[in-house]
């Protein structure tokens, strides 16, 4: 067969695919624990929320950055787990939704029953500067060595690009920021817990131009877990679930763009709501990747809220607390609840479950019935390669 | 417009020195094809050799056709600046001690995008030149520089980092009496070095050139005999604490292979006035080099050591010499290694037959002290590593390159 002629198998549903028991281990800027400390304090979290031994658990997945030197197949004897499915995605803002993705392949298709996927990472006084200059082959010869801003300065060529490219504003990203905070407000484990205007927003202290103080993410240590299994399975265990309607995922999209002013949702998202049946006006909420709040704009255009460049005028339109007309990020995203490494790429879909499952822990968003959760990251050289989306509705 | 760099008053004593820190140093063994080309001053990008197309960062395999035939190809260094940021608060010390730090993103006309230190006169938006400079940890970093020279435009804070600019710094030329030293000592007097100390080893001997030497501005002749390790640390206790360049012209050159002469007294002269001599220095001066590589405008910087080309291939009519060379260059480059950590550069500077009285039977092309004068400030001030001066020795290096076994058997012929 020539090349470009391979026909692509019609993709199949999730239909009976349902997520439960969502577990967060509460935040702390610093600890002295290990990454195998956090994910089993989550997975004792899953055993507790669905009533379960951990033997009953025969599908794993985790994700995280700092657990070498070890990988998922260690953490089976150091849980004593016997998993006949494993998997290990260290893929950060994007590990939440590929693992629902994996896990729940696996599940359909009867390789396990109950997948516990599990994100955590630790971090220790000195371990975010050393897992920066480390992250990546591309990262390490030609990102670190120029000025070691990390992310930083990386997400402000993408930032002021982005403002040039279509006349987003600071006060835009702004109100991002201070909706999140409002959200947080609410949310017991959220880092960050004095509220915060505008003005303040506006006046913090650059970090790396555009970027400011309250654009950043805080790096901590923490833990987000869930379950997946079939609906019969969660009401054999009599746990509320949120069923999954479709996932995307597309990584190195549009590689010859020379700065990245979108992700690769919009090759594939016309399938993501065909799949799930429903058009973006049904969402009752969303949950972005949002570090940095210029991301959650592209990811407003790249998710179909919105036409391309029109974010800002989206977001001038609505409000964006628990409460708004377009709840967003409603436990308060990472950029108040802080970001604990790969926990932070599934911090959105935790707390998608939870408001679609009535287990909210902060603000509830009324009559909640479907809802969106974005993936977005690894930031290996100059752009995010990893996007990915999934819509899971109500039970 | 860059503004230009201010004269750096006295040093207070009793003030602490800073000391050298570095910029992360970790690379890709593919990405030091890259410190291969800055160490050069030469431009290119890791590329395929099958089908011919550019890639950043170095891969090990062609994302176009999947080929494992990466290397340096050269290529236009022109592009546009086409994104900048300032970095407030940066994760490493060394930055942090020199923010606010800008870098950039750079579109090639070749294709590649390249994050880029940044020269203070470019901006997002413009035309710029892409450079591969070593920076304090000695691997290859990207500058952006403006497509044509502006004003001062080495006095740029980020660039004189990367750079040995000699403008303002003190300068030991560590043989005054021979002519490639002279030669050299003007070369930096032309270049704004602030002091040329020069020295000479018994100065009340009188030496050709000597009244042209001291008239020089800024020359200091200093005693100082190479081949005595008291006369060296005498020296060193004295000024060691304010140089900021050394530049060794120790020159003895005398012809003939291995089996030419009766016994090794000659050969001894050879070691003790070239091979330990170096190690005479670097002992005197490379622990106050090493830790004054961060101290403010006129940090200490740089060692040069010029040499023959014959250092990298005997070449038996001057065997004995050769040798003497290869030695000298096996210590300069564990000296090299030694100071890194200092964030000062060992720049090594080849040359074919001069035009010295002991090379005088041997055909032209001959380079001139001045040539090599002129090509040492070059190479500090360009910042690169290995510099080779005249056409003798530019075909001596392709033809090593291309193959060092045709060359040894060329050699001489």
């Amino acid at each position: 067969m020539a090349a470009g002629t391979i026909a692509h198998a019609p993709r199949k549903g999730y239909d009976g695919i349902v997520l439960a028991a969502p577990v967060t281990v509460p935040y702390a800027r610093y600890s002295i624990e290990s990454a195998h400390w956090w994910i089993g304090r989550a997975l004792k979290g899953l055993t507790e929320a669905a009533n379960i031994r951990r033997q009953d658990i025969d599908g794993f997945l985790v994700s995280s950055f700092s657990l070498f030197p070890d990988t998922a197949i260690g953490l089976t004897q150091h849980y004593g787990l016997s998993p006949r499915w494993l998997d290990h995605i260290p893929m950060g803002g994007a590990s939440g939704v590929l693992a629902l993705r994996k896990a729940a392949r696996a599940v359909q298709m009867g390789d396990c029953t109950i997948a516990a996927c599990v994100a955590g990472d630790t971090n220790h006084v000195d371990s975010f500067r050393k897992s920066l200059s480390t992250f990546s082959r591309f990262a390490q010869d030609a990102v670190f060595p120029y000025g070691s801003g990390g992310p930083n300065a990386s997400f402000a060529l993408i930032c002021s690009n982005y403002m040039r490219m279509y006349g987003a504003t600071r006060e835009d990203f702004g109100k991002i920021a201070v909706a999140q905070r409002s959200n947080a407000l609410k949310t017991p484990h959220a880092l960050m817990k004095k509220p915060l205007t505008l003005d303040e927003y506006m006046s913090a202290r650059l970090i790396a131009d555009p970027i400011g103080l309250f654009d950043c993410v805080m790096p901590c240590a923490g833990a987000e877990a869930f379950l997946v299994m079939r609906e019969e399975t969660a009401k054999a265990l009599g746990l509320p679930f949120a069923r999954l309607l479709s996932t995307i995922e597309r990584h190195n999209a549009y590689a010859e763009d020379a700065i990245q002013h979108r992700g690769g949702w919009t090759v594939d998202i016309a399938e993501l709501y065909e799949m799930a049946g429903i058009t973006p006006d049904r969402l009752s909420f969303i949950q972005t990747y949002d570090d940095y709040p210029v991301i959650s704009l592209m990811q407003f255009e790249d998710l179909g809220l919105c036409k391309k460049g029109e974010a800002k005028d989206f977001i001038r339109q609505h409000s964006l607390t628990y409460d708004g007309t377009c709840p967003h990020n409603t436990s308060g995203g990472q950029l108040s609840v802080g970001q604990a490494g790969c926990a932070g790429g599934t911090l959105g879909t935790v707390e998608a479950i939870r408001q679609l499952t009535g287990q909210q822990l902060g603000g509830k968003v009324a009559n909640a019935r479907y809802g969106i959760v974005s993936g977005f990251g690894m930031i290996t050289y100059d752009r995010g390669l990893a996007s990915c989306a999934a819509i899971l509705g109500a039970a | 417009m860059t503004e230009p760099l201010q004269r750096p008053k006295r040093k207070d004593p009793l003030k602490r020195t800073r000391l050298p820190t570095q910029p992360p140093e970790l690379r890709s063994r593919r990405s030091h094809l890259l410190t291969r080309a800055a160490a050069e001053g030469v431009f290119g990008l890791p590329g395929c050799s099958d089908c011919g197309a550019l890639h950043y960062p170095a891969r090990d395999t062609c994302p176009e056709c999947l080929s494992d035939n990466i290397t340096l190809l050269p290529c236009s260094d022109l592009g546009v600046l086409a994104g900048t940021t300032t970095v407030q608060i940066s994760n490493n010390v060394y930055f942090r001690e020199r923010s606010p730090w800008r870098v950039g993103l750079a579109v090639l006309d070749a294709g590649p995008r390249v994050v880029t230190h940044v020269h203070g006169d470019v901006h997002e938006g413009d035309r710029i030149r892409l450079t591969w400079r070593l920076d304090k940890s000695g691997n290859a970093v990207a500058f952006a520089e403006p497509e044509k020279p502006t004003p001062n435009m080495s006095d740029d804070a980020e660039l004189r980092e990367m750079t040995l600019d000699p403008k303002f710094r003190r300068v030991l030329v560590t043989d005054g009496r021979t002519a490639l030293g002279q030669a050299v000592a003007k070369a930096f007097a032309d270049a704004g070095a602030a002091i040329i100390f020069c020295g000479i080893a018994d100065p009340w001997k009188p030496w050709p050139g000597e009244e042209k030497l001291k008239a020089i501005p800024g020359v200091e002749i200093m005693p100082l005999d190479v081949t005595d390790t008291d006369s060296v640390n005498d020296l060193a206790d004295e000024i060691g604490g304010r140089v900021d360049i050394i530049v060794n012209t120790g020159e003895h050159i005398r012809p003939g292979g291995i089996t030419d002469r009766r016994g090794v007294n000659v050969a001894r002269e050879e070691i003790e006035s070239g091979y330990l001599a170096l190690m005479r220095l670097a002992q005197g001066f490379g622990p106050a080099l090493k830790f004054r590589g961060a101290d403010g405008v006129n940090s200490a910087c740089a060692w040069v050591n010029v040499f023959s080309i014959y250092a990298q291939m005997a070449w038996p009519t001057y065997g004995a010499y050769s040798a003497q060379q290869a030695a000298m260059l096996g210590a300069s480059l564990s000296l090299r290694g030694e100071l890194r950590p200092g964030g000062v550069r060992v720049v090594h500077v080849f040359t074919g037959p001069t035009e010295d009285e002991w090379f005088q039977p041997l055909p032209p092309p001959k380079v001139s002290h001045g040539q090599i004068a002129k090509a040492v400030v070059d190479a500090l001030r360009g910042g690169v590593e290995e510099a080779w001066v005249g056409d003798i020795a530019q075909d001596f290096r392709a033809r090593l390159q291309q193959n060092p076994k045709a060359l040894e058997r060329e050699i001489g012929q």
